[in-house]
């Protein structure tokens, strides 16, 4: 991995695949694709988790034999004591590196070499180098920081020898809750869900009273409709310092958007071009950059103006 | 305003006026005698409370429309320091405000006067709002600070038949409060 | 039920203005909480919250009564902007306030590290619900309360209580967010302000009301429509998690969040006492000097009769609430999750 050139990281599986979807879908990462960093494990609801258990000796061994670096990803919202129990056995795991969701994740691995997931508040410098001194050496910024909070925390990293991970394509977590509003809407509650979430391999849309298209549902979390689309920005964000890029995965076209960033990455597309192919194969679904370009987040700017320091 | 200071002390005794006592305010008067009550008012104001306008910094030049529903008049306020105006229009005249609050007399003053709370009113639709939200939820956050009766001190501006004129206003509003 | 009436808790309460912290003071409030006029905190909304001089006079008059003044700096500063609240924590240190709320963990350690004799209290927007996470701020930022989300039953809070080193504040009273605090970018998806960063939720200046001539009432929040109510139903706040959506499963719209409610924990206080809560939290910054009036009396006079023995009513309450409906939230069982 030569993080000068940036790497390719594959988040964790957001939605309630099968598990055996889930394996197939590995093991073609493993076997084609070009991404550096794999992230397994479940963030979003711990009853999904007992599923994937039979699965990831192998799943593991296939990435690593194919040269992937294997990280898993800690629960974002930890309450019940079974909960807590499977995140302390997830950080004291010694063989995986352990990416923190949550505050409790990040208690049990202090003084460990670590990571920091997009779903622990790191919006400023200070809290980076509090992480960084704590043991944290890879962090995942929050996808709602604007370009210039990235490019600041970019020149902080740096100081601090931390490598800044950024999500670039995928839908975006946006709110996390104690109640499944994927169960609510079958009339049921997170205890007797039916795991119905599984109806909704890519999340389940929300439209509003007038027929926009607004929010997906993802069990406990609230994600945006449209799909991220930073793609574009990455040659940009490497000049910020941020060294790795994330595909958020989904149950469709997920090898050719990792395909488009690879060669957005090593300079043989265009920003445009890049857009071109994602939205293409989105259809109606829009992509959105709002966030980056500190406008309202569902929104899509193009981005002409240079960057401000 | 004898004539009415006799039937505010009828109706002090006898709630069966309070009826009555509506339909004498939603006669129409003349807007131009209001208007000296109202300019007076507002300049006072002004005086009295600088901290008021310091919270409505950003929107000292928005205008305001106040819609009385039962009364026969709507108000319009300018909350600019250094020029404000509360004037009194005739009702639908067309005019264009940045911000419109809609409701009745006693909702408005009981406001006003940090009697009532503005989210319930607005929870209960007695109270209604249109266009600039943000000027609105300044200008309620800005009145709210006022210790004190913002109504009572515009009433003493005119001696004794003004804070008696009050004292039965603020009678209905707590009935009113108690009956929703 | 058996209350330990030597553990007697504190009545926390909101003020949005100076005036608004006298009456929450004069009408019985242990402990007020506030902020100042900038995104340092969650409820930065227009014309509201305190200037450094109204502070030090609130807090004087406070003190003068013997009660407490918090200051809440529970936003999450972005890289660039940190002096902001770095000042802002310089300042409530100067004026003498008992305590702050914070969130982030850089204003933690900048307080802790500035201030060692400053008490830090964990808003309920660092979001940390599990005995793990907060013994982690305990530990490293010297914590001395933690403000619960507002997603533990009663009984997850007990246990709680007997395995962390610091003291519980719980929300008893008033809106009622649904998505666990200080994880949420709604507001920022939806119109381009940050819950987090700039310390708003569904800002006023991207809300709109729209009322068609049967009376309907329609709420947007930027291009978004969130609700519609008939004439005869009562809105709430035009907040996204209060909004009615479609999926494709269902035939009508439905509240996919929650309805328009207001938390109201009356009926539980004699257990949540009991529980070993040590502060009591009235949810409102932005509600009137009339609200804080009716609300603080009311519960000031419920807890000081559950702790003598006697029962609390406070249905009189319901019409200060949203949507005029009420709710126990998650605290009285699972089944709300």
């Amino acid at each position: 991995m030569d993080t000068a050139q940036g790497n390719l990281t594959l988040g964790p599986i957001l939605f309630h695949w099968s598990a055996e979807t889930k394996r197939d879908f590995y093991l073609k990462i493993a076997d084609e694709s070009p991404i550096n960093t794999v992230y397994l494990g479940e963030v979003v609801c711990s009853k999904r988790s007992p599923f994937m258990m039979p699965y990831y000796a192998e799943v593991t061994d296939r990435l690593t034999r194919a040269g992937k670096k294997v990280v898993f990803s800690s629960l974002a919202e930890i309450m019940t004591p079974r909960e807590r129990k499977m995140t302390e056995a997830l950080c004291h795991d010694e063989k995986y590196e352990v990416e923190a969701n949550d505050t409790s994740a990040i208690y049990h691995l202090r003084k460990k070499p670590h990571r920091i997931g997009q779903y622990c508040n790191v919006y400023n410098e200070e809290t980076l180098r509090y992480l960084a001194l704590n043991g944290a050496h890879h962090v995942v910024l929050p996808a709602e920081l604007p370009r210039n909070t990235i490019y600041i925390m970019g020149k902080a990293a740096k100081t601090l020898d931390v490598s800044l991970e950024v999500q670039v394509s995928g839908r975006v977590g946006l709110a996390l809750s104690a109640r499944c509003y994927h169960a609510r809407s079958y009339g049921r509650v997170k205890d007797n869900c039916q795991y119905v979430c599984e109806h909704d391999p890519d999340g389940m849309p929300l439209k509003t009273l007038t027929d926009q298209s607004f929010l997906c549902i993802n069990g406990i979390q609230t994600m945006s409709y449209g799909y991220l689309n930073l793609l574009p920005q990455i040659p940009e964000l490497m000049e910020m310092g941020i060294t790795n890029f994330r595909i958020s995965p989904h149950s469709l076209h997920t090898d050719t958007i990792i395909e488009t960033a690879h060669s957005i990455l090593h300079g043989r597309i265009t920003g445009e071009q890049a857009t071109l192919i994602i939205q293409s194969l989105l259809g109606d679904v829009p992509c959105f950059n709002g966030f980056y370009s500190h406008a309202a987040g569902y929104e899509w700017r193009n981005h002409t103006h240079a960057l401000s320091r | 305003m004898n004539m009415l200071s006799i039937r505010a002390q009828r109706f002090r005794k006898n709630p069966a006026h309070k009826a009555e006592f509506l339909g004498l305010l939603a006669r129409p008067i003349p807007l131009p005698l209001i208007n000296y009550v109202l300019d007076r008012t507002i300049v006072k104001i002004t005086k009295k409370y600088p901290t008021l306008f310091n919270r409505l910094s950003g929107h000292h030049h928005k205008t305001f429309l106040i819609e009385i529903t039962n009364l026969s008049f709507d108000l319009i306020l300018c909350p600019n320091p250094a020029s404000p105006h509360l004037l009194a229009i005739r009702k639908k005249t067309g005019f264009h405000a940045d911000a419109t609050i809609s409701g009745s007399f006693l909702a408005l003053i009981g406001m006003v006067d940090g009697r009532l709370d503005g989210d319930a009113l607005f929870f209960t639709r007695d109270l209604q709002i249109s266009g600039d939200t943000e000027a609105i939820v300044c200008l309620r956050n800005a009145l709210d600070d006022v210790e004190g009766s913002v109504a009572s001190e515009a009433a003493s501006y005119f001696g004794p038949i003004g804070m008696l004129f009050l004292t039965i206003l603020i009678k209905m509003a707590n009935e009113h409060q108690y009956s929703t | 039920m058996n209350i330990n009436t030597q553990h007697k808790p504190e009545l926390v309460c909101p003020a949005g203005t100076p005036a608004s912290l006298r009456t929450a003071v004069d009408s019985g409030a242990d402990t007020v909480y506030c902020g100042f006029q900038n995104a340092t905190n969650a409820r930065n909304f227009p014309g509201l919250n305190f200037t450094p001089a109204e502070l030090e006079e609130s807090i004087a008059y406070a003190h003068a009564h013997k009660a407490q003044v918090l200051v809440a700096l529970n936003t999450f500063p972005p890289a660039g902007q940190f002096p902001l609240w770095a000042n802002a924590v310089d300042l409530a240190y100067n004026l003498g306030a008992d305590a702050i709320i914070v969130a982030d963990i850089g204003v933690a350690l900048y307080a802790k590290n500035k201030h060692s004799d400053l008490r830090l209290h964990l808003s309920v927007q660092a979001g940390a619900p599990s005995i793990e996470a907060i013994k982690f701020y305990c530990e490293e930022f010297d914590v001395k309360r933690v403000v619960l989300p507002r997603i533990l039953t009663i009984t997850e809070i007990k246990s709680l209580k007997q395995e962390i080193p610091c003291e519980i504040e719980c929300f008893i009273f008033g809106n009622h967010g649904l998505m666990a605090e200080g994880r949420c970018s709604l507001t920022n998806y939806a119109t381009g302000l940050s819950t987090n960063m700039d310390g708003i939720c569904s800002p006023a200046n991207f809300v709109s009301y729209q009322v068609d001539a049967n009376r309907n009432l329609r709420t947007e929040l930027n291009r978004f429509t969130i609700d519609s109510f008939s004439c005869s139903q009562n809105p709430g706040y035009p907040t996204i998690c209060k909004g009615r959506y479609t999926v494709a499963h269902r035939d009508d719209p439905y509240y996919a969040f929650e309805e328009p409610l207001s938390l109201n924990l009356a009926s539980l206080l004699p257990e949540l006492i009991a529980a070993g809560v040590d502060a009591f939290k009235i949810e409102g910054r932005q509600r009137s000097k009339a609200y804080i009036q009716s609300v603080v009396s009311s519960w000031r006079k419920a807890i000081d009769s559950v702790l003598e023995g006697g029962s609390v009513n406070m249905d009189h309450l319901l019409s200060l609430t949203e949507g005029h409906k009420q709710t126990l939230g998650a605290y009285e069982t699972k089944r709300w999750r």
